[in-house]
């Protein structure tokens, strides 16, 4: 007699594995057709096979994963490569991105966007489009020619039609835009429609070559610091990927679809999302650079990796301004890098090493606490009991 | 001392930090050292020098007058010097300027609000309660301090402090001598410089300013005596004379009443003495050097760095009973041996206690001596006493031979070992071997555990370690021993297996259905120990009997094996015709039977091999290692009975391979010259995003890129299967397809940073091409291929693009290596406790459940739906799917 789905459900809910495999057992069940006593064997058995493959209590887990991580860095290569699907834009990949990770950059040497837009627009070429020109920044020099004149002491800008329809941006917002930012008179010029003429506070050369170059910098439109966006077609969707990351911003702008959208720049991440984000974002990012490489890591190394940068509530760094340098104990600091320096701060704030690491007892010479020296065996005196 | 029975190692506990205040030094002193002279004219030690025998001894024949120890046995004693006037430790620089900042200069209350000074010491509690380091608080209580212009308690007025390198305060205009400063500290209230986040119990501000120097034993700083019979003594000697001979003439120069002038410079003098002598390398002052004009090694230096204490003495150790020499290949040993060579074997020693059961063994080994093997070389007798094991001596030694006595024996067949090769970059590059003594020079080792190791014969070293304790051969055989890491905890795979002549074996031997003869096939089996041949799969046409490459190799599997998988050589096709393929790349093992598909990398390969995984995943380690054996040995033979070479002929390519070959680069030329023309002629639309030089430059990248895989094509066509390189390439043993290419059809493009070759002469590479021409030939492009030679340019080019190869990986060693080392130091404390969380050493909980599934990435497949799949399917009877 076969049990009911709901009565095979509330068995295994309550099982310690993981929920994937609760998934299929379910189905598994649901499709043959258990009986409740098949079922009980069925779990006893999962059981069994689950408990089997657990590791082990005192096992080292973490020199495991560290070097799990490490030893393929010596097969990686150092080139950056075209970003795998977008050769329009550049990433770091390889050992320098995962040194990047590790070492929690705040600013990443190629941060990068990938965009996805609202459901109802996605597959809308235009609005992806227009939704493209929302977010990368646009400067003078993609509107126009900035001419200087140094008879009248002014910059003379020739705004190209064309550009300005295709980016949605017009004249006014233009003039608005670059008072706000130069802090100088600019006005439309009087006898050519698309010129703009903008005058220096006072009329000195020096002023008007560093308006020049000033004038070139401000972002008419778009996200400063976004300086390309490049849309591609996925599937059904459109995706846009920007050249520079501002992910606060970008999540503002309407169309943007804010549960997928993501970037590459973990601190990022982390200031917007939180840090249970930002641990799934490095395990992401290291997990996407190893695989890319060829290499097949163990997520769960990884993740070791990202629970220890992350567990304190903030990003920290894999070495001496982070995980290293916060250690309890004096030795194991003193072993990693600045030595001295360790030294005379634990003299001066007394400081007491309880010798709990396996640096500080190899320093002392005595077994470490980690894997079989951590087991104590007590024999029972027979003469009790 | 009985040193029969072993006393118990004391435990250290834990370790105080503290400054040591001078009356501490005085303590701890032995003498007060006053003369810079080390020795007398006799060469013995002067009473209350620097060498003085209550220091320590490090001569030979003299005995320590503070412990009665021999050189060797007495530890040392510190000493001390008076120092005529305080001096600054360099090392407290930074902490003086900070303090002296924050403390009134009239009251030397710290120059914060009780409240605010109750404030930060809870803060500090709470840091301290939650076990973290205290340096964000302390900077900010100095920085608050700072801001203080008035003394809330005296209301005196402050002033600024300047600090000049090296040990200078200025004071409005006025330098601070140490001794002020020292008093002011000595103002300072206990409960200011808890707020300091000092402890004032083990350190109190004054102790940062020397009055009294201790001066290291004897034994810290030993003299060496030169052939010449001069001693040379020790850097740390040569300092400490400097400060006594200062210390001498500034107290002589004060009690005679010298000027002021005098006064100061001699007191900045002792300062710098001083100074070097903690540290040699402060910025601002020149480093103290000796005669020969190389900077002295100081207290500083000798901790710091790679060489220095900590890294090089305290966290490496150097040990004994260790041997290395060049490892070659043997395939006839298991994976879990290892060859050591006789020589070696005869040095090695374990050492084994006498009790009444090997009384008689024992004296076996003491008969034979050092010199056959395996005999002893050592005894240790009750006493403690070290004998050597001679040819005069032997049957003496082996007579008296008692209970409880240890007999170092030599090395022989079965022990276990620790077998390393560095760089030791995971667990797997120190394995538990078992010694196999052999005749030769070198270590000998199953060529299928290179991978682990990244070991290969082209001279490599290998390290062994022969273990000394019971604990440790237990350990190492139960958790290093070569079967058990099979599978790397890195990706669950096998990082052990076949490589290069096993796969390329085993690849012959099971493609197609070749008829083995009777002969032929207990030949394959001889060393695998299968003892009954299976049914023939049919009968020649004279009546004999043979037998299938795929038969032969099923003899090896585990009976109950089930596997299907697509091999190596699969061509990737669309719909994966199953059993079906013609090209005999779905493997399918039924029961411990090969049905179809060829063995290849992907079936017994390091890192790929699925027949591997499943055996050590579901037949244990033991049955793993066993086939790993067992597959290296019929894959040699396999190898032996078809024979595979690869000689230059091998690349040979018919002559209208040829023609088709440089008619494709020809068209490929054509085509690169079509793109320049219209690059030129602003023909060509720049990509999305990209500048028009990138777009053209990216095109002909492309087109060439494209051209040299169709020569490569070509080639392989006309090469054929049989071809020995093809043969490599697709099952995986060694070699790619693109390797083949480069040899016999094209080398292709070279580049630097994926670029095409850019730089050289003014707009062109080489001087014979002209300016900004963008064509394959002056950009790197290489037509030739190896076989037939590269011309010049060629040749440079390709030596360009070599050349990053080159420094890409030399860079990246280092680079990663850091990395690791990162890594490791991060990582290290971390495991997994018996409740299932991740803990490190103050016990905060890094993961609740050990990679969110507590599971372990070598044990199984437990995370594959098929494992529930086949429980289900195997309790109810019914099939799943």
């Amino acid at each position: 007699m076969t049990i009911s789905e709901t009565t095979v459900e509330g068995m295994i809910k309550d099982l310690p594995i993981p929920h994937n495999l609760k998934q299929v057992l379910l189905e598994d069940a649901i499709k043959v057709g258990v009986t409740k006593k098949e079922m009980e064997e069925i779990i006893e058995r999962v059981m069994e096979e689950y408990e089997k493959s657990c590791v082990e209590p005192c096992e080292a887990v973490g020199v495991v994963s560290a070097q799990s991580i490490g030893e393929p860095g010596t097969q990686m290569t150092m080139r950056t490569f075209h970003y795998a699907g977008v050769a329009e834009i550049n990433v770091t990949l390889g050992l320098p991105r995962l040194i990047e990770i590790v070492d929690a950059r705040k600013n990443p040497s190629t941060p990068m966007m990938t965009v996805y837009l609202d459901e109802e627009i996605s597959d809308d070429r235009d609005m992806a489009t227009k939704t493209g020109w929302e977010i990368e920044a646009t400067h003078i020099d993609h509107l126009a020619d900035v001419t200087t004149d140094l008879a009248n002491m002014q910059l003379v800008i020739d705004l190209n039609e064309r550009s300005m329809s295709k980016r949605e941006i017009d004249k006014e917002s233009i003039i608005e835009k670059l008072e706000e930012n130069l802090k100088v008179s600019v006005a439309p010029s009087k006898d050519i429609p698309n010129q703009i003429i903008v005058t220096p506070e006072s009329p000195s050369y020096r002023e008007l070559l560093q308006l020049a170059k000033k004038i070139k910098t401000v972002t008419l439109k778009g996200i400063e610091g976004i300086k390309r966006v490049v849309i591609r077609k996925e599937g059904d969707e459109y995706i846009l990927y920007t050249e520079g990351s501002k992910l606060r911003e970008v999540l503002e702008i309407d169309g943007v679809n804010k549960t997928r959208t993501t970037t590459n720049n973990i601190g990022e991440i982390y200031d917007v999302f939180g840090i249970e984000a930002a641990r799934n974002a490095i395990i992401k990012e290291a997990m996407d650079t190893l695989r890319e490489q060829g290499l097949s890591v163990d997520i769960r190394h990884i993740m070791l990796v990202a629970d220890i940068m992350t567990c304190d509530g903030e990003i920290k760094q894999i070495g001496r301004h982070g995980i290293s340098g916060e250690k309890a104990s004096v030795f194991a600091r003193a072993a990693f890098e600045v030595t001295v320096n360790h030294l005379l701060d634990a003299g001066l704030r007394g400081e007491v090493d309880s010798l709990n690491g396996v640096s500080e007892n190899i320093i002392v010479g005595q077994p470490i606490k980690l894997g079989t020296g951590d087991v104590h065996l007590v024999a029972r005196n027979p003469l009790e009991s | 001392m009985d040193n029969s029975i072993p006393s118990i190692p004391k435990r250290i506990g834990s370790i105080q930090f503290g400054l040591l205040s001078p009356r501490e030094i005085r303590k701890m002193s032995v003498t007060s050292i006053i003369t810079a002279d080390t020795y007398d004219d006799d060469g013995y030690p002067i009473d209350m020098g620097l060498m003085d025998l209550r220091l320590g001894v490090i001569d030979p024949g003299l005995r320590c007058k503070t412990c009665g120890g021999r050189a060797g046995e007495c530890p040392g004693h510190f000493g001390h010097i008076e120092l005529v006037a305080p001096v600054i430790h360099v090392g407290f620089n930074k902490t003086i300027r900070k303090v002296l900042r924050s403390v009134c200069s009239n009251c030397s209350r710290l120059l914060l609000e009780d409240k605010k000074k109750q404030a930060f010491l809870e803060q500090f509690a709470k840091l301290e309660d939650m076990t973290h380091l205290p340096d964000a608080v302390i900077n900010e209580v100095f920085k608050e301090a700072r801001k203080t212009k008035v003394c809330p308690y005296c209301d005196h007025e402050q002033s600024e402090i300047k600090f000049e390198k090296p040990t200078d305060y200025i004071e409005d205009g006025h330098k601070l001598t140490a001794t002020e400063i020292r008093d002011r500290f000595e103002q300072i209230p206990d409960e200011d410089i808890k707020v300091m986040g000092m402890n004032p119990a083990t350190a109190r501000p004054e102790w940062m300013i020397l009055t009294v120097l201790p001066v290291p034993p004897v034994t810290v700083r030993p003299s060496i005596t030169l052939e010449s019979g001069q001693r040379s003594e020790d850097d740390l000697t040569h300092k400490l004379v400097d400060i006594i001979r200062i210390n001498q003439r500034f107290q002589e120069n004060r009690d005679a009443g010298a000027p002021q002038l005098i006064i100061e410079d001699l007191w900045e003098l002792l300062q710098y003495h001083v100074t070097t002598f903690f540290d040699n390398e402060v910025s601002g002052v020149p480093p103290a050097r000796h005669r020969s004009g190389r900077p002295l090694k100081t207290l500083t230096q000798r901790l710091k760095g790679k060489e220095g204490r900590f890294r090089g003495s305290l966290s490496g150790k150097r040990v004994n009973f260790s041997a290395r020499t060049v490892v070659s290949p043997d395939p006839n040993l298991s994976i879990n041996e290892v060859g050591v060579p006789l020589a070696i074997a005869k040095q090695m020693t374990i050492p084994v206690r006498v009790f009444s059961r090997n009384l008689e063994l024992m004296r076996a080994y003491i008969m034979r001596g050092g010199e056959e093997h395996p005999g002893a070389n050592y005894v240790i007798r009750g006493d403690g006493r070290r004998i050597k094991v001679t040819e005069i001596n032997k049957e003496e030694l082996a007579e008296k031979l008692e209970l409880g006595w240890i007999v170092e024996r030599q090395m022989q067949d079965g022990d276990i070992v620790l077998f390393n090769r560095q760089p030791s970059l995971h667990k797997m590059s120190i394995m538990a071997h078992r010694v196999k003594v052999l005749p030769d020079k070198t270590f000998k080792l199953n060529p299928a555990v290179c991978p682990p190791y990244n070991a290969d014969f082209d001279g490599d070293e290998m390290n062994m370690h022969v273990l000394q304790t019971e604990e440790s051969r237990a350990e190492a055989s139960i958790l290093m021993q070569v079967q058990e890491n099979i599978l790397s905890p890195r990706f669950g795979g096998p990082i052990i297996g076949g490589i290069h002549d096993h796969i390329s074996g085993m690849f012959l031997l099971t493609r197609n259905e070749k008829h083995i003869t009777k002969n032929e096939a207990l030949e394959l089996l001889r060393k695998a120990e299968i003892h009954n041949l299976p049914e023939p799969a049919g009968y020649d046409k004279d009546g004999h009997p043979f037998w299938t490459g795929k038969q032969i190799f099923s003899q090896i599997l585990p009976d109950g094996l089930d596997l299907e998988f697509q091999a190596n050589v699969c061509n990737k096709c669309d719909t994966c015709k199953k059993l079906d393929c013609e090209y005999d790349a779905y493997v399918v093992i039924r029961n411990g039977e090969l049905i179809k598909g060829t063995i290849d990398e992907k079936a017994i390969g390091a890192f790929k091999g699925m027949i591997l995984d499943r055996i050590t995943k579901k037949y244990g380690s033991a049955a793993g290692a066993k086939f790993i054996d067992d597959v290296t040995k019929l894959a040699t033979r396999g190898v032996m009975k078809t024979g595979l070479s690869f000689g230059i002929s091998d690349e040979d390519i018919p002559r209208e391979a040829r023609l088709n070959i440089d008619e494709e680069i020809a068209k490929a030329e054509q085509d690169v010259a079509d793109l320049i023309r219209a690059y030129e002629n602003k023909e060509l639309d720049p990509l999305p995003g990209r500048t028009l030089d990138e777009t053209i430059e990216l095109k002909i990248m492309q087109t060439l890129g494209k051209a040299r895989d169709r020569t490569g094509a070509i080639a392989g066509n006309h090469l054929g299967l049989e071809n020995s390189a093809v043969i490599m390439a697709k099952s995986g043993a060694r070699g790619s397809m693109l390797n083949l290419t480069q040899m016999a059809a094209c080398v292709g493009q070279q580049a630097v940073r994926g670029e095409r070759i850019r730089r050289g002469y003014a707009g062109r590479t080489l001087p014979h091409f002209d300016k900004g021409d963008l064509g394959a030939d002056a950009h790197g492009f290489v037509k030739s291929s190896y076989k037939s030679g590269l011309n010049p340019t060629e040749y440079f080019f390709h030596s360009i693009g070599g050349r990053e190869g080159l420094v890409d990986t030399a860079v990246r060693t280092s680079q990663s290596g850091y990395l690791q080392r990162r890594l490791v130091n991060a990582l290290q404390d971390l495991e997994v406790q018996y409740d299932g969380s991740v803990r490190e050493t103050r016990g905060v909980i890094v993961q609740f459940k050990y990679g969110e599934d507590g599971i372990d990435s070598t044990k199984s497949d437990y995370n594959d739906p098929a494992t529930i799949h086949k429980i289900v399917s195997s309790v109810t009877g019914k099939e799943v799917e």
